[in-house]
C-alpha cells in the first residue's frame, strides 16, 4: 500500500467498503478502475470527501430501497453510479454525454475483432 | 458480470464496463484526471488482490499428486475446488512449465484473465508492447522481465480468450523439498504464473519478507 494516510482514512469513513486489512478488495478490473477515478477526482479536488460519502450513501439507500440485498457484490455498481452523479452535479460532465460517450464505445466494441484493442472512432 | 457474452467474431464489454469506459475517457479528455495517475493507483491495489489464490493452487499442485493430476483432467473443477471460481463460465486450464517448456500466457484484452486466480490483470499485461512482443519475441519480453532461460527450452505463448483462461505452473525449484504448502505458496509471484517470472527460491523469499 503506497496509498497515503489521509487516503487510508477517507476509505475508513466508507464502512462498506469491500476489504481486507490491506486495502480495498475488487472483483473485476472496472470495479478498480472505478475506485481510481473517485480517488483521482477527489485528489484533484473535484469533490470533497464528505460530498462523495454522501451521494454514495445516498446511492447505496436508494438501492436497498428499491430492493438491492446489499451483500457486497453490488457496492461497485452503487458506486459507479454515484460517480455518474457526482461528475454531473460537479459539472464535470454530462448525463446525456456519458450516455453518447456509453453507445460510441459499445459500437466500437462490436466493430472490433475479438483480440484487438477497442478504440473509439470506428 | 453476467451479462458477459462469448460472441468470437467481435469484442463485447459489458454495460458496467462500458459505463466506466465512458467515464474515464471523458473525464481523461477534459484533463480532470489522467490515465498514468489512474493506472498508478489501479497498480498499488492489483498486486494484493489474487494472486495469493493462484498461489495456493499453484503450492497444492505441487504437493499434492492427485491434485496436479486433477488440475491436468478438468482445471476448472479442481480450482473451483478451492473456491476460486468465475463468474463468467470461463474455462481454465493449466500449463505446466519443465526444463523442456516454458509457458508463457498473453492476452489481447484485459478482460481474458483468470482474475478469480490471479487478481487483476497488471498494467503492462494489457499494454499494447507487450501483447504484440510476447508472441513475436517471448525471449526478448522474458529478458526484460530478468528471465533468461537455457537457448534450449522451447517457449510456447497461449492466448487467452472469453472462454479460456490460462494458468501457468511454475516449475518447482530445488531446496524446497519438505516445505508445506503456506511456505510453498509464498514462492509463487504473480508473474510466474502468467510465465513472465519464475517461482523465488526460498533465500529470495525471505529476503524479500515473504517468508519467516
Amino acid at each position: 500500500m503506497n496509498a497515503s494516510d489521509g487516503v487510508s482514512s477517507a476509505l475508513a469513513a466508507l464502512p462498506t467498503l469491500p476489504r481486507d486489512d490491506e486495502g480495498p478488495v475488487f472483483a473485476e478490473p472496472w470495479q478498480a478502475q472505478a475506485f481510481a477515478i473517485v480517488l483521482r477526482l477527489h485528489e484533484k479536488g473535484a469533490f470533497t470527501w464528505p460530498e462523495w460519502a454522501e451521494t454514495l450513501s445516498r446511492e447505496i439507500t436508494r438501492a436497498q430501497q428499491a430492493g438491492d440485498p446489499d451483500t457486497g457484490e453490488t457496492y461497485y455498481l452503487h458506486w459507479l453510479a454515484a460517480l455518474e452523479q457526482i461528475v454531473a452535479e460537479k459539472g464535470l460532465t454530462s448525463i446525456p454525454d456519458l450516455h453518447a460517450r456509453r453507445d460510441a464505445w459499445e459500437r466500437a466494441a462490436l466493430a472490433t475483432p475479438h483480440g484487438e484493442l477497442i478504440v473509439l472512432g470506428n | 458480470m453476467s451479462d458477459h457474452s462469448h460472441d468470437h467474431d467481435h469484442s463485447h464489454l459489458t454495460n458496467t464496463e462500458l459505463r466506466v469506459r465512458a467515464l474515464e475517457s471523458i473525464l481523461v479528455e477534459k484533463g480532470y484526471v489522467d490515465p498514468e495517475a489512474l493506472n498508478l493507483l489501479v497498480d498499488t491495489y492489483e498486486k494484493k488482490v489474487g494472486p495469493k489464490n493462484g498461489a495456493r493452487v499453484v503450492a497444492k499442485a505441487w504437493s499434492d499428486s492427485e491434485f496436479l493430476d486433477w488440475l491436468r483432467r478438468d482445471a476448472s473443477a479442481a480450482i473451483g475446488s478451492l473456491g476460486y471460481t468465475g463468474r463468467q463460465g470461463e474455462d481454465m486450464i493449466v500449463k505446466e512449465n519443465t526444463p523442456a517448456i516454458h509457458n508463457m500466457v498473453v492476452c489481447t484484452l484485459c478482460s481474458c484473465y483468470p482474475w478469480p486466480v490471479l487478481g487483476l490483470p497488471p498494467v503492462w499485461y494489457k499494454s499494447a508492447p507487450y501483447r504484440s512482443r510476447a508472441v513475436n519475441d517471448p525471449r526478448g519480453v522474458l529478458s526484460e522481465f530478468g528471465v533468461t532461460l537455457p537457448e534450449d527450452t522451447e517457449i510456447r505463448v497461449w492466448d487467452s480468450t472469453a472462454e479460456l483462461r490460462y494458468l501457468v505452473i511454475p516449475m518447482r525449484l530445488e531446496g524446497t523439498d519438505g516445505m508445506n504448502e503456506d511456505d510453498l505458496a509464498a514462492l509463487v509471484t504473480r508473474d510466474s504464473m502468467i510465465g513472465t517470472g519464475l517461482a523465488l527460491d526460498p533465500g529470495e523469499a525471505r529476503k524479500q519478507g515473504l517468508l519467516a
